[in-house]
């Protein structure tokens, strides 16, 4: 024990690693005050705008290369890139939606995935993922709950609210399973970032400077790479099939 | 005897182990999952892409229930409700 403790006061930056000392938490920046609330400016706003930034050069860039690319000739390979990503998108979206709706939705799709990806990736350059900010994943499930009703009630009239008391006992249940599905899918994006912020964190605070040159890489090609990746598409694909389950009624 | 903040938190400490308990019900999910996954690779292993797509989404909707606890948790750990 007292040869471990040594080693460690040796090689890391401080001998003792206070609870404070882990930043998990989201940290407020800027304080202002909007209609008598108190807000924050936090670290995820900061994020979100970084991400979004990126998004926007992007963007640009994109459609720059898309509108020098003469359609008669072979493009180049940066054009390549974005075309089969668009392809792959809209390949997804037709395959769990189905060709004859679904392919109004591949907008929201894409940009869901995009902004998700680059969310929970946006650990690897440093920042806290704004995925793991309740707020956020919150919100993105939110709309999805309005889109699966909007949808619920363009495709099926008011044969979207009957269809809640269909067998007319269970009334009570569909209603508490229609409002669990927002909240299921947010938890489930919004635990398994923060698990890998939390851990990444405990990683780096507490382990010796010497093993940190070269062994939290795996762990994050594991939280933020692998998980991250699943995670961004679990949510899109929750999303299409909760969707696509309004398109027609229940009992054809 | 006195209930007092620290009462409270060592307590919270020892509910937000007993929460992670949970973690207990996914990993045999997803094992179980990973076996048949590799079971059905066996038997086809030309379908192997859509295996492996379909294992790992049900895979990632049963981590849910140890999510929950996590985020017990962690509420218990960081923000807890009962001490102020």
């Amino acid at each position: 024990m007292g040869s471990i403790s040594l080693l460690y006061g040796l090689f890391s930056r401080t001998p003792t690693v206070l609870a404070s000392d882990i930043d998990i938490g989201v940290d407020g920046l800027l304080k202002y005050e909007l209609f008598g609330q108190t807000l924050w400016l936090t670290t995820t706003h900061v994020s979100i705008l970084i991400v979004l930034m990126i998004f926007t050069v992007f963007a640009i860039v994109a459609n720059r290369a898309i509108k020098k690319t003469d359609p008669y000739k072979k493009p180049s390979a940066f054009v390549n890139v974005i075309e089969l990503a668009v392809e792959k998108i809209d390949g997804m979206v037709a395959e769990n939606m189905g060709t004859e709706h679904g392919m109004q939705f591949a907008n929201y799709i894409g940009t869901l995935f995009a902004f998700l990806l680059v969310c929970n990736l946006s650990g690897l350059l440093g920042l806290r993922p704004p995925t793991a900010d309740y707020g956020c994943t919150l919100s993105l499930a939110l709309i999805t709950f309005m889109l699966i009703h909007i949808t619920g009630f363009r495709y099926q009239k008011l044969g979207h609210l009957t269809g809640l008391c269909k067998p007319l006992l269970l009334t009570p249940i569909n209603i508490i399973g229609e409002l669990a599905t927002p909240l299921s899918m947010s938890l489930r994006l919004f635990g398994n970032i923060l698990s890998g912020v939390v851990l990444m964190a405990i990683v780096y605070g507490l382990i010796p400077q010497v093993i940190l040159w070269f062994w939290p890489g795996v762990l994050h090609a594991y939280f933020d790479v692998f998980a991250g990746c699943i995670q961004a598409y679990v949510f899109c694909l929750l999303t299409m099939i909760y969707i696509s389950n309004n398109f027609s009624s229940d009992d054809d | 005897m006195e209930f007092n903040e620290f009462f409270v938190k060592g307590c919270s400490a020892i509910g937000a182990g007993l929460a992670l308990i949970a973690g207990l019900g996914p990993g045999i999910g997803q094992g179980y999952a990973a076996g048949q996954g590799t079971a059905a690779v066996g038997r086809n292993p030309g379908a192997r892409g859509k295996i492996m797509g379909t294992m790992l989404l049900g895979q990632a909707v049963a981590e849910t229930t140890g999510l929950y606890s996590f985020a017990i948790a962690i509420l218990l750990l960081f923000a807890n409700p009962l001490t102020k």
